[in-house]
């Protein structure tokens, strides 16, 4: 028994050290780019700025609220971000809510049809096709439209909706409701912690999303701030490799000796929302996806 | 499954009337239907280019779609037969390999710890923390990578400082180092989000267990073994059919926002492969073959997995 307990406080001592250090690796990448961000370009040049500003200044900050691209970008994204999270929450909620009733006309059908796209796709290069051939190219519908359903998130506000209490409904329907009153006064309200997750899911993914207007967008005021960020990156990463002229000619409008602060201040601009958010979200989405996890 | 058959006896027994009952339930599911067959379906379909001479210019997209020169399984041949093939696999297999072997157990082990850490203010810190980089796009975090490895960064100054190192390292720059970097930065930024699910799953587990092991005088180390990770079975082999179907996804974006032209060799995976040849050189039917070799055999892999999970372990997806 002695023994026992002296084994059991090597595993704790064990166990602290082990979380202090996963503490360590996740929060300190975060807390040197804020540095970086907030310490003056020219001394950032010299090295050595790790834990804290040198020379504090919020200059890069100054300069990317300035940033006519950077700013069209931060407005795409948030554009995208309020009109493209609700409107798919609504559309994923709209399916889960007929494929939780059990007695759907052809229910398991239905779900194969959503379900069998979870695990085979056309891949990018039809899936393009598809967009050109819909005329969205080059659009803002791009960036709403194919994002508005999501299987893996309607399975969980499914699931959510058929650990709802069946008497409910069906004292409702004798009282006359009819299914939409049932949807709209019933179920919805009691889902609203999972739509929250659901949404918050959404919202980010929009948040985060470069691709679609890296890869299908050619015009610039249809840039999301994660694009311009690409090309902010693209063009430190070359930095190393090209001609110092040819690097000064691709950030032209940056300053060369600032571009990497300004790397720093974009990357926080772009972060600093979601750090924001997501903690107070946090109890839902977990509650959420366990109860996801559990059932599928 | 009794109540199912409640409603249906008092809902009226023919299918028409059930289906006129719910029409409102259908109409709902109407955007929902939609929008999965033009965007996942819709690809499906386009699927038909890989066989065909698809020539992008003159007449509408449909006249060229349908008028394309069927060629059969001439793009299939023509990416087995180069070179590439051979480099683009190989480069796909390691990166998910290597990410599988790290990003996999992590999760687990983490969960495993943060269960032994008391309840309180530190244990929920370092969980939401440890959920922050999910959260965060890739093009964020490889700007943090790449802060991170910099010849000037902090990782090179800690090597140096601790004498591991004589001069920095370039980590970047560096071909068969960078299947590991993307490997363990993809564990950096998913570990703490995939350890809620093994959470939930000890979680579960009935406090009755653990009391009986103590009263047999069984250590920490020893309940942890012998009860939670049992306990987590059938999480880690629903989680593993997962990732293991998921193999040919060796990613796209790590790669492509993490990638310079000193790593091209080894950073080129097949999704990067379609996208280059089928949107950047514009050979579509090529990246649209290319794509859907990837697709086909991703979708064998999660059918093959699944059916021997349920044989050996009576788990599985569907």
């Amino acid at each position: 028994m002695l023994l026992n307990r002296f084994g059991d406080h090597i595993f704790k001592l064990f166990v602290y050290l082990f979380l202090i250090i996963i503490l360590l690796v996740t929060f300190l990448p975060f807390w040197n780019i804020l540095v970086l961000s907030l310490n003056s370009a020219e001394d950032t040049v010299r090295g050595g700025v790790y834990f804290w500003p040198r020379a504090l200044t919020f200059d890069s900050y100054n300069q990317i609220f300035k940033d006519s691209e950077i700013l069209s970008g931060l407005w795409v994204t948030v554009k995208r971000t309020i009109i493209g999270a609700p409107l798919s929450v609504m559309v994923i909620t709209m399916l889960a809510y007929p494929l939780s009733r059990r007695n759907l006309v052809g229910r398991k059908g239905w779900n194969l049809y959503f379900v069998f796209t979870m695990y085979f796709g056309g891949g990018l290069i039809p899936y393009y096709m598809v967009l050109k051939a819909l005329h969205m190219i080059d659009t803002f519908s791009v960036f709403i439209l194919p994002s508005l359903m999501n299987v893996f998130y309607m399975i969980i506000v499914r699931t959510f909706m058929e650990g709802l209490p069946n008497e409910i409904e069906e004292s409702a329907k004798v009282d006359g409701a009819s299914d939409l009153t049932i949807f709209f006064r019933i179920v919805l309200p009691l889902t609203t912690p999972v739509l929250a997750t659901v949404g918050l899911f959404q919202a980010i993914g929009h948040w985060n999303s470069w691709f679609d207007s890296y890869a299908f967008t050619y015009r610039s005021d249809l840039k999301t701030l994660q694009a311009v960020l690409v090309k902010i990156l693209s063009q430190f990463q070359t930095g190393g490799m090209i001609s110092q002229t040819q690097m000064l000619a691709n950030s032209a409008k940056r300053n060369a000796v600032s571009s990497d602060t300004i790397r720093m201040a974009a990357t926080m601009v772009a972060t600093l929302p979601i750090v924001l958010v997501y903690p107070f979200l946090q109890k839902y989405f977990v509650k959420g996806m366990t109860l996801g996890a559990v059932k599928s | 499954m009794q109540k199912a058959s409640a409603i249906k006896a008092t809902g009226g027994s023919s299918l028409f009337s059930r289906l006129r009952e719910q029409k409102w339930l259908f109409l709902l599911m109407l955007p929902a239907f939609i929008a999965t067959l033009l965007f996942s379906y819709g690809p499906m379909f386009g699927l038909y280019m890989a066989f065909t001479n698809y020539q992008p210019g003159g007449g509408t997209f449909f006249e060229q779609f349908f008028h394309a020169e069927f060629v059969g399984f001439k793009w299939f041949e023509y990416f087995f037969t180069t070179g590439d093939f051979y480099r683009v696999m190989r480069n796909t297999l390691a990166t998910s390999l290597l990410t599988l072997f790290f990003g996999f157990p992590a999760p687990i082990l983490l969960a495993l710890m943060l269960n032994e850490a008391r309840q309180g203010f530190f244990k929920r810190f370092v969980q939401t923390v440890s959920y922050l980089p999910h959260f965060i796009s890739w093009v964020i975090a490889a700007n943090i990578v790449i802060t991170l490895l910099a010849s000037d960064g902090m990782l090179n100054n800690l090597l140096v400082l601790l004498g591991i190192v004589k001069e920095p390292v370039a980590f970047l720059q560096n071909g068969p180092l960078f299947w590991w970097i993307i490997a363990l930065s993809n564990m950096w930024k998913e570990m703490g989000f995939s350890a809620i699910m093994y959470l939930a799953a000890i979680s579960a587990i009935n406090p009755e267990l653990y009391e009986a092991a103590k009263v047999d005088g069984a250590s920490r180390f020893r309940q942890m073994w012998h009860i939670t990770l049992p306990a987590l079975r059938p999480t880690i082999v629903i989680l593993g059919i997962l990732a293991v179907g998921g193999i040919l996804n060796a990613g796209f974006e790590q790669q492509y926002l993490l990638q310079n032209n000193t790593v091209l060799e080894y950073s080129e995976v097949i999704d990067i492969y379609a996208y280059k040849y089928g949107l950047q050189n514009s050979m579509f039917s090529y990246g649209a073959a290319v794509g859907m070799f990837k697709s086909v055999v991703a979708f064998i892999l999660v059918v093959i997995v699944n059916r021997i999970s349920r044989k050996v372990n009576d788990q599985a997806l569907f």
